[in-house]
């Protein structure tokens, strides 16, 4: 399959396609279907899969992320508690009332949206640090209720959830349920898609670029913001809620100012704007703290502190590498692709 | 009655803190723009340095306090030329994000440091409590209102009659004037760090003597947001204020709250009146407010 080296576009509908050449369509299909073989090969390994796991959950919750701050340019510091909302709408549902499964993440889902766009309405006065600081209050106040609202959430001790189940059929395993975070993964990366290359998405980067502009030419500030705001939480909402079913129990420290952070990292990393940066920068900031422990692990006979001091180093490194992609390579993971694959397709004759 | 008064004082000892804490944030935001996540994190580093100081090394208190004061303002000069100075003219979210990276990787070095467990003063300011009135008042508490209240009152004749502050102030204002009247901006943004540092130390060290030092001390850079919030972002009246409604607040919902709630409203209490304050205005009480122009 050789990679074509030129635009050689005709039509409005080849410039909009998803897949550019037949190169990339190739390439995409081999992905996802290496992706459904990879569990198959290591099957027996719980840590890879377990981490596999956490990884596709991940990926729909950063691309929920990029589509309020990378796509709308709404800063939100609140997106660890959203995913809680999440989990515990879920997760309590399903306990309570005994609701089906895909019932439970949708009403998951909807729940968060809601929640969401009543955090997401100050967005209409406030821009930039003022709007970062409501949204770090959403998160403190949200983690308020996890703590407090014992009758739902079982506080501190958390809440115990049932594994998914789909017609009798229950995913209670790491190799069964990758495979539904898997559809469920590829469904959203869909989704996100087909949201910022259709009238929303064109609306949210117009906001981003220049709201006022937006606003003149015509798109509705408030309701797209919101939009955005549902839109976003919708997807937290999502992930959060396939993070109950699958860990099992959930306490208020799986949904902390850390995690929020942690978001934030994965789609400044993978690239701003960028539904592929989500997708890096969720597995990059995943495998990160697990290459790090095996690292440490590696130490841990010559320098036995190293254990101890385990988790002071994976938050030092943990920044570090927030501050310096920053510095170096502010676009992200996406545009470092980007410019390698650039590279290659001229390759050997780049001029 | 009695209680209500006793925490009352407590709430302000704390919002004289907060004060401090927030008058270095809000510096830094005034004159370089920049939102300081890592706020909380200079606190926990003038917090710890001071105590190794006074204990391992045997230094006497004031001395170590000066010793301190200098090395944050060091801290700061070096974090704005490593890490800040590269991102002039980056937008807002990349800003926020480097403040909270350098947070994480001043906590991480701290913790390597320091260890997590809660190290204490030993005593500096005389234990026995003064009686003001009808109320016991323990004299860390005197003292650390005192020195707040004089820091205060220092940094404001440093912005009113000092060169330095004067130049701080017109780079906060309008920076391509302040340029073009031969006022270095580079430096400018050093100092404005350099003193956040300091400022937020003294207050680490404040807060140290009456708590005890340990990694939770951080959480200080969060809890000034509603602070400077509230007074509004770029107004240092507005930040000592902020810090001390917010102090006495965190205060009475200790007691009227509490016993509803079961304990922690103290920490969501303030949050939930800045959330108010954005709603009804948004720049805060004393806050500029930014008219934006196509």
């Amino acid at each position: 399959m050789a990679i074509k080296c030129g635009v050689f576009k005709t039509t409005y509908e080849d410039d909009m396609a998803i897949w550019q050449t037949k190169a990339s369509k190739f390439w995409l299909w081999l992905f996802i279907i290496s992706l459904f073989i990879f569990p198959f090969v290591f099957q027996n390994s719980k840590y890879l899969l377990y981490i596999a796991n956490t990884v596709l959950i991940a990926v729909i919750a950063t691309l929920g992320l990029n589509i309020l701050t990378g796509f709308t340019g709404q800063i939100s510091l609140g997106h660890g508690a959203f995913i809680g909302v999440g989990a515990y709408t879920s997760g309590y549902l399903m306990n309570t009332f005994h609701l089906p499964f895909l019932l439970c993440v949708l009403a998951g889902g909807f729940v968060t949206a809601f929640v969401g766009m009543i955090f997401g309405i100050p967005s209409l006065r406030l821009k930039g640090l003022y709007l970062a600081i409501a949204t770090l209050a959403a998160q403190v106040i949200l983690e308020f209720v996890f703590i407090r609202w014992r009758a739902v959430t079982g506080g501190n001790q958390g809440l115990l959830v049932e594994p998914a189940k789909i017609l009798g059929y229950a995913f209670n395993s790491d190799f069964k349920f990758y495979f539904l975070a898997l559809a469920f993964t590829i469904l959203a990366v869909l989704i996100a898609k087909n949201i910022v290359r259709t009238k929303p998405g064109r609306a949210f980067m117009a906001i981003r670029d220049r709201y006022i502009s937006a606003e003149i030419i015509g798109v509705p500030l408030f309701r797209y913001k919101l939009l955005s705001f549902g839109i976003s939480s919708f997807f937290a909402g999502v992930a959060g809620s396939l993070w109950a079913h699958y860990i099992g129990i959930i306490t208020p420290e799986h949904f902390n100012i850390m995690v929020s952070v942690q978001y934030l990292s994965m789609i400044i990393i993978g690239g701003l704007g960028s539904i592929y940066g989500s997708i890096m920068g969720a597995t990059f900031m995943t495998l990160l703290p697990e290459v790090l422990r095996a690292i440490s692990n590696l130490f841990a006979n010559k320098f036995p502190m190293i254990v101890d001091l385990f988790g002071a180093i994976r938050e030092g490194i943990f920044g570090l590498v927030i501050v310096l992609f920053l510095i170096f390579e502010p676009d992200g993971l996406a545009a470092r692709w980007r410019t390698i694959k650039n590279y290659w397709k001229l390759w050997p004759f780049s001029y | 009655m009695e209680i209500i008064i006793q925490s009352l004082v407590s709430g302000i000892v704390v919002g004289s803190i907060y004060a401090l804490v927030a008058l270095g944030f809000v510096l830094i935001y005034k004159s370089t723009a920049v939102i300081n996540f890592a706020q909380g994190e200079l606190l926990l580093f003038g917090a710890f340095l001071c105590l190794t100081l006074v204990t391992v090394l045997k230094i006497p208190f004031w001395l170590a306090f000066f010793a301190t004061l200098i090395a944050a303002a060091l801290l700061g000069l070096l974090l704005e030329r490593l890490f800040l100075r590269p991102m002039i003219g980056e937008p807002i979210i990349s800003i926020i994000m480097l403040t909270i990276g350098l947070a994480s990787v001043l906590k991480g070095i701290i913790h390597i440091i320091w260890g997590s467990e809660t190290k204490v003063y030993p005593e500096v300011f005389p234990s026995e409590p003064v009686t003001i009135g009808k109320i016991l008042v323990s004299q860390v508490y005197i003292y650390s209102v005192a020195f707040a209240v004089i820091c205060l009152i220092l940094f404001n004749l440093f912005f009113k009659f000092s060169t330095a502050g004067i130049a701080m102030r017109a780079v906060a204002n309008d920076q391509q004037a302040a340029q073009s009247m031969g006022i270095s901006i580079k430096r400018i943004f050093g100092v404005a760090w350099a003193i956040a540092a300091v400022v937020a130390s003294i207050g680490g060290i404040l807060i140290g003597n009456i708590n005890g030092v340990n990694s939770s001390l951080s959480a200080f850079g969060l809890k000034v947001f509603p602070a400077v919030i509230l007074g509004g972002l770029d107004s240092i009246p507005g930040a000592i204020l902020g810090g001390l409604i917010i102090g006495v607040l965190e205060a009475l919902s200790g007691i009227y709250l509490d016993p509803l709630f079961e304990g922690g409203t103290k920490e969501v209490v303030p949050f939930i009146v800045l959330v108010i304050v954005l709603m009804i205005k948004p720049y805060g009480l004393f806050g500029t407010e930014e008219i934006e122009k196509v």
